[in-house]
């Protein structure tokens, strides 16, 4: 439960704050990444830190993905952690060799002498044209991939907690922060506060239908569950937190409870996240269920950079209830109310470019 | 090592380039039974430069190294019995049998890993030194490399940042000339010269004889002592030549992709013979001196190979350990 006389923050601040924990905790961490340390500090997330610890443990970095993954593998088995941190995830990709092959294996291929205890920060965008290359969710590619941990918070309390309980981890953890989700407020425990990698939380109970969701989409399936209780449907709603290792136990659950599963999925469905929980609820639940598992995420199709071609393009509340009424044979639809602003922003606060 | 390991500093150059040979002929002997059941790429040819280097490093100072790892592996003071039952796929494998030939590491001489992928070890061996420098340590870490690997994308990102950082690593560039088949004249524009490209990343750069196995120790000495004491990162780069094919047991100049004359002219000037010349007048070396050597290295080397048949297969309930910590 949400502890309410925790003090109020940002996502954004409370990523900050983790960190800043944390590197009070274990005198030789380090944090860094391109624009680590410049004007605006990774959208404040790194606001103060490289004044506090200085510039051997909080620095701006080269544009070199690739090495940057790999120096911090190599400070990690030398036990110094990191954080280190990439704007978009896109530019990560330049990284893969560092991070599939030597960061997920390091452990197994040396028979368990070392581990990598690295965290990786990516950060995702989506809306105001960002467009085919710097919008993808791409999860599933890392949370395919044995040796990894891949989390994904959808709230400050989370954020904070999960990063703590990440950077102390002695494996590779890629950890996604969705940029639409960098303003969002709840209440932050102050300290070493840590939220163990690898649950689920269940953030909402009903017995009609389950709705597992991640990042952007955990915000989306809650207002659609509260629209949904409005026809007297009662979603249970699971925050996935942890996409690798997946908490099956805590989904498995509520699908034998509600016969009834939608997975949805920030990134493309094809191999997706969402196409494994419903792989392993058909596998393992086929007699519990009451319909036919559906998912729900990106079309197929990179992101256009057009506002009027980013229409609908990605799940929304109005489109899971409509899904979720689809999956239960009743008549009811939903629309994006008129005036509810524009489509490719997640709120006022967001005035662009990134 | 055996107990013939000789003490004065030029001799056990010789004695150590030796060992290595023998080990490597006894895998390019055995390898066609069909034991050690993974890739190999043998390091026969090049033992001066990995020796020269590895001499010049202190067991704590660190190094990482590629697929052709065997000799720096055992130059760096990795145990022989662990190394053949890694390539034997036994539990007492020196990475229990998880990582082969390729996937080499002794943690107790600073040997921190060896792996496949061309450059991937470049910005780990650059980590490795940064983590050193933030606890205080004063090792210097060693990144064995090829002429291939200077064609990564990644060697320029991780020298860039050594220099940025001004950390304590050697680049030690073994120049062999070719990438499996492809000679360096079709990869790399002619005239081309790695030390030379390299400095203007902002290193220390110079380039020598790999087979020259005393002259690389001198000046990796020298480097050492200056990258130490905070003279920033370097990059040494030795000329050398491998004999048998890019990856496994045999010759294989009957592909013609190397000139007989380059291949001979090589051969001629093997570390071995080169530093058996030098130390002609050497009162602790004489032509018995060295077969005794060898039969010292043959049985432990024999030992070794018995040690790695003889032990045990990691239990297959053991097959999903060690994916995470």
């Amino acid at each position: 439960m949400p502890d309410t006389s925790a003090p109020q923050l940002t996502f954004v601040d409370a990523v900050r704050d983790g960190i800043d924990v944390a590197m009070q905790l274990d005198p030789h961490m380090v944090c860094y990444g391109l624009g680590a340390d410049d004007p605006k500090r990774i959208f404040g997330s790194m606001s103060g830190l490289a004044e506090k610890y200085g510039n051997t443990r909080v620095f701006d970095a080269p544009t070199s993905e690739a090495a940057m993954t790999g120096i911090a593998i190599g400070a990690a088995l030398r036990g110094v952690r990191s954080v280190t941190v990439h704007q978009r995830l896109d530019f990560f990709l330049l990284a893969m060799d560092q991070l599939i092959n030597n960061a997920a294996k390091w452990h197994f291929m040396f028979g368990g002498q070392r581990s990598v205890p690295i965290v990786i920060r990516l950060i995702l965008g989506r809306g105001w044209g960002q467009g085919p290359t710097h919008s993808q969710s791409l999860h599933s590619w890392f949370a395919h991939v044995p040796g990894l941990k891949v989390v994904m918070p959808t709230n400050a309390a989370d954020a904070k907690g999960l990063l703590m309980s990440a950077i102390f981890d002695p494996n590779p953890v890629v950890f996604m922060e969705h940029r639409w989700l960098h303003q969002a407020v709840s209440n932050v425990p102050v300290g070493d506060y840590r939220v163990p990698l690898g649950r689920a939380h269940v953030l909402r109970q009903g017995g009609d239908i389950t709705l597992t969701a991640m990042s952007f989409l955990v915000p989306e399936a809650l207002r659609a569950a509260t629209m949904l209780e409005g026809l007297g449907i009662k979603c249970d709603v699971i925050d996935l937190c942890t996409v690798r290792p997946l908490d099956w136990e805590t989904v498995s659950k509520s699908i034998l409870k509600t016969g009834r599963l939608l997975a949805l999925d920030s990134g493309w469905l094809t191999c997706s996240v969402a196409s494994e929980i419903v792989a392993l609820a058909c596998e393992r639940h086929f007699r519990s269920l009451r319909c036919a598992p559906r998912r729900a995420g990106m079309p197929d199709h990179p992101e256009p950079t057009s506002f009027e071609l980013t229409k609908g393009l990605h799940p929304s509340a109005e489109s899971i209830a409509n899904d979720v009424c689809d999956m239960l044979e009743l008549p009811q639809r939903f629309e994006i109310a008129a005036g509810s602003g524009p489509h490719d922003v997640p709120g006022a606060w967001f005035k662009g470019p990134f | 090592m055996t107990a013939g390991r000789p003490n004065d500093p030029s001799l056990k150059l010789l004695y150590d380039m030796l060992r290595i040979r023998m080990v490597e002929e006894a895998i390019a002997r055995e390898y066609p039974k069909g034991e050690m059941r993974c890739p190999v790429h043998l390091s026969i040819g090049q033992e001066g430069a990995a020796v020269g280097i590895a001499s010049a490093l202190e067991t704590t100072d660190l190094a990482v190294s590629t697929h052709r790892a065997h000799a720096h592996y055992l130059a760096k003071g990795g145990d022989l019995k662990r190394f053949l039952a890694e390539l034997f796929g036994k539990d007492a494998g020196c990475s229990r049998g998880r990582g082969g030939s390729m996937h080499l590491i002794d943690l107790s001489v600073g040997f921190e890993g060896s792996t496949a992928i061309v450059g991937s070890t470049l910005p780990v061996g650059v980590g490795l030194a940064m983590g050193s420098k933030i606890r205080g340590e004063k090792t210097v870490t060693c990144i064995f490399l090829g002429d291939g690997a200077i064609e990564e994308g990644v060697f320029y990102e991780s020298a860039n940042f050594a220099v940025v950082r001004n950390l304590p690593v050697l680049f030690a560039c073994e120049n062999n000339s070719y990438s499996v088949y492809s000679p360096i004249n079709v990869r790399q524009p002619k005239g081309r010269k790695i030390h030379e490209l390299v400095r203007a990343i902002g290193l220390k750069t110079s380039s020598h004889d790999g087979n020259d196995v005393g002259g690389v120790t001198a000046v990796t000495r020298a480097a050492v002592a200056e990258i130490r004491a905070g003279g920033g990162p370097m990059l040494l780069e030795f000329a050398t030549y491998r004999w048998l094919e890019h990856c496994g047991p045999y010759p294989d100049d009957n592909l013609g992709y190397r000139p007989e004359a380059e291949v001979a002219a090589w051969k001629a000037r093997d570390p071995i013979v080169v530093a058996s010349a030098q130390l002609a007048d050497h009162p602790g070396f004489s032509a018995d001196v060295m077969a005794r050597w060898r039969s010292e290295i043959e049985a432990e080397v024999d030992a070794a190979f018995a040690f790695a048949r003889a032990a045990a297969w990691p239990a297959q309930t053991t097959r999903a350990d060690f994916v995470y910590a």
